[in-house]
């Protein structure tokens, strides 16, 4: 990996500090049967999880879960009980702190400096590592704390006091001084936690493109998205160990989050970027598993108002077909997301016959159709409307029972329509 | 500019007004002495070795060449003998010893403001200076008792001629030394110390050890004067041999606490993240300690208790200088040496002498505030 990253001068003048046990193999981060506890209380145990170069691994998890326990414990900061930490393939207990601090940089949720030291010199303090005792900045030193200032976006203001800036501003200083610290394995706890938008999304395309060119990353993330946008692996914490571990698409399944989180969630699809959107749902407490068996279900509707009604009822364990749709409608792309059978027909042309027949066979299966915003008008799907009342009128009327519920429903009065519970939420009738 | 250059600059011009403070101090007194005459003075005081002599020797048929180093005063000032006598014989050790304590108690505070984060530390924090109360009171109300003890374990039953003021600065320094080991050790648990235990445990240990100072007031009898005095602060009558102990061991402590300035300065983003960034916490802590202990305890073992200079020469220097410490620790000491050659000065001058803790604690704590409220001051 060195290779193209010195070439592209991305190594911060770091390449000449190589230590000479590195062998380029070994993952740069290796952590093995790790258990910490707080005095008596176990908060991880059984962790496994390795960060290879070019690899921008994600840890994520319900709070509590021990997500800054594992991160700290890979720096060093806490003793495990057992198990062991490997930085670029030496146990990290065997490794002095300048050693460790040369192969691994962390940027921390917070820093509690107590004194107006300058932000110039704050990012200067990551060279740490690099120097003697009785060592100069260097020339080297000096680029590797411009360019990580330049790269973090600190530049602007890097003669103002850390006491004098904004907690986001404060947070890029600290990845600063990481990027100053030219290490291959960078730790981020929370890197976008009290960042805006913008920055945030600048600050994970900075670790991703740091990643790219050989580095690797282990980065605590609690928004799930951002996490399966930017991250090539996932390890989903939760229950005190490794819950999940894989990439973004094989871990954030409805199922694993439910275990993992205690949240019903709805995994759908990013329509800008394409990897897993997570929506989560309340409801896991107070609902009684056993007695609401999970339900064939077909809807029937379109646009934004069909697509939640679809999210709704998958999330709460029912088995869905939708249809007949147009094609890229919302509702569809949803449907596909919640791995429902889908009946779409091109917009614009007049529905098949065979399509129609379709989807009237999947609402005859149906232990109930639900139709969304009486199923015909809900103001986005309009244009179509024309074509779809005919083929939908037949697939209504091939139900056994129908719920008619607004564009606007509320979630729990959707799911106790469906369940039967509460005759005023939903209107069945007979077809 | 870089930060060792930053702290050159401060430095050089803080050692010629300490030079200079030192020079004017010693021109005020009873006696008045012009200060080109107390230069002169010292000047003359001055002896350099200026060669290698050799002589022979006849030693029965051998003549042995016999080499010597040659001293000489190079400057032969024609100055009044008994100025001569006051500036070097009884002022110049007495400031030079100020000089010394007080910059040795603001590099201390330096040094234990930053390794607590705290602005309220100052180098009594972890109980050098209960320590060396202790030690001292109990000299001075029991100078018998303690002169045996001191005498039997070292060389058997031979009396070493303890004086009585050694006595007291030998037992100031030993209880500042293990008022701060016992403090490290309770704070310590697998190798570690938590800064913010170790506050608490160096509150405990001051609060049980002034119980102890009170108790031996009690007990003082008609040396309370003395141990008043003694607590209160005081740089009367010091001699060379007392300036020549602390001189020997104040600058190398000094230099050591400037070897690890810049360690100081990381510690400040609190430990953990100092250990990520390569510093070795828990030896560079108990380095830091030590020194900051054995420098504090060089200081209090001749002058007593002297308050302020270590908790707010730190402070006023960092709101001139900002917190680094590669710039700040320099200046601190230099200021510190400073302010109390100066406060001692006052503290003479007039018709009573005044101990010196409270002419310290008089001036500084208002120009303090002044800082304090005109905060403004900051880059060279």
């Amino acid at each position: 990996m060195s290779a193209e990253s010195t070439a592209e001068g991305r190594e911060n003048g770091e390449s000449g500090d190589l230590s000479p046990t590195d062998t380029g193999d070994d993952p740069l981060v290796e952590v093995a049967d790790l258990a910490v506890s707080f005095g008596d209380v176990p908060v991880v145990s059984g962790v496994d999880l390795r960060v290879e170069r070019g690899e921008l691994v994600g840890l994520v998890g319900p709070n509590g879960a021990g997500k800054t326990t594992v991160i700290r414990a890979i720096k060093g900061a806490l003793t495990p009980d057992s198990g062991q930490v490997r930085l670029d393939g030496e146990a990290a207990g065997d490794l002095s702190a300048r050693e460790a601090g040369r192969r691994v940089a962390s940027v921390p949720q917070e820093t509690s400096l107590a004194f107006d030291f300058r932000v110039r010199h704050v990012v200067e303090m990551g060279r740490t590592p690099h120097l003697g005792r009785f060592d100069g900045h260097s020339a080297d030193d000096d680029r590797a704390v411009r360019e990580a200032m330049d790269a973090a976006g600190v530049a602007r203001f890097a003669d103002r006091s850390i006491t004098a800036v904004s907690g986001g501003e404060r947070q890029r200083v600290l990845l600063a001084r990481a990027l100053a610290q030219g290490t291959r394995a960078l730790l981020l706890d929370e890197p976008t936690a009290s960042l805006d938008p913008n920055h945030a999304v600048r600050t994970l395309e900075l670790v991703r493109d740091l990643v790219d060119d050989g580095r690797g990353a282990l980065a605590a993330i609690h928004d799930l998205d951002v996490a399966a946008r930017y991250c090539d692996r996932i390890v989903v914490l939760a229950n005190g160990g490794v819950h999940a571990a894989g990439p973004p698409d094989e871990v954030l399944t409805a199922d694993a989050l439910r275990a993992a989180f205690d949240a019903e969630a709805f995994v759908g699809r990013n329509p800008a970027t394409g990897t897993p959107a997570v929506t989560a749902f309340d409801g896991v407490g107070d609902r009684d598993e056993s007695s609401v068996p999970a339900r064939r279900l077909h809807v029937v509707g379109t646009g934004r108002a069909a697509s939640r009604v679809v999210a709704r009822l998958a999330t709460d364990g029912h088995e869905l077909s939708v249809g007949v749709v147009p094609e890229g409608d919302a509702a569809a792309e949803t449907a596909r997301d919640a791995d429902a059978e889908v009946v779409a027909a091109p917009p614009f042309e007049p529905v098949e016959a065979a399509r129609r027949e379709a989807a009237a066979a999947l609402a005859r299966d149906a232990d109930a159709t639900v139709a969304v915003g009486r199923a015909t008008e809900d103001g986005t799907g309009a244009s179509a409307g024309g074509d779809r009342s005919g083929p939908n009128a037949a697939v209504l009327a091939a139900a056994d029972r129908l719920v008619e519920v607004d564009a606007d429903v509320d979630g729990g009065a959707l799911l106790d329509a469906v369940r039967e519970r509460d005759p005023d939420a939903g209107r069945p009738r007979d077809a | 500019m870089s930060a060792w250059t930053r702290a050159s600059v401060w430095s050089a011009g803080l050692a010629a007004a300490l030079l200079a403070v030192v020079v004017v101090s010693a021109a005020i007194g009873p006696v008045r002495i012009p200060p080109a005459e107390v230069v002169k003075a010292v000047l003359n005081a001055v002896s350099v070795p200026v060669g290698v002599e050799t002589s022979s020797a006849q030693t029965g048929a051998l003549t042995l060449p016999k080499a010597g180093l040659r001293y000489a005063s190079p400057f032969a000032y024609p100055i009044d003998d008994v100025h001569a006598q006051i500036v070097v014989g009884v002022r110049l050790p007495r400031i030079l010893m100020a000089a010394l304590v007080g910059f040795a108690l603001a590099a201390a505070g330096t040094v234990m403001q930053g390794f607590f984060r705290n602005p309220m530390a100052d180098p009594s924090i972890i109980g050098v200076s209960s320590g060396a109360a202790v030690g001292a009171v109990a000299f001075i109300v029991f100078p018998a008792a303690l002169s045996a003890t001191v005498t039997l374990p070292l060389i058997g039953a031979v009396d070493v001629g303890l004086s009585h003021g050694a006595g007291v600065s030998l037992f100031a320094f030993v209880g500042a030394l293990a008022a701060a080991f016992g403090v490290y050790a309770i704070a310590t648990r697998h190798g570690r110390t938590p800064v913010a235990t170790l506050l608490l445990a160096g509150v405990a240990v001051q609060t049980f050890l002034g119980a102890v100072i009170s108790y031996l007031q009690l007990q003082a009898g008609e040396s309370l004067r003395r141990v008043v005095a003694w607590l209160m602060g005081h740089l009367s009558g010091v001699v060379w041999s007392e300036v020549a102990a602390t001189a020997v061991v104040v600058p190398p402590l000094f230099v050591l606490l400037l070897v690890y300035a810049r360690d100081l300065n990381v510690l400040l983003l609190g430990e953990e993240e100092a250990r990520g960034l390569g510093i070795a916490v828990e030896r560079t802590k108990r380095i830091l300690l030590g020194a900051s202990a054995l420098i504090t305890a060089a200081g209090v073992a001749f002058a007593g208790i002297i308050g302020f200079v270590g908790l707010i020469v730190p402070h006023i220097l960092r709101l001139v200088v900002g917190p680094d410490h590669r710039v700040l620790l320099p200046t601190a000491a230099l200021a510190g040496g400073s302010f109390l050659v100066a406060a001692d000065t006052v503290a003479r001058a007039g018709s009573t002498e005044l101990p010196v803790g409270i002419v310290t604690a008089a001036v500084g704590a208002p120009f303090f505030v002044y800082l304090l409220v005109n905060r403004e001051v900051h880059e060279l």
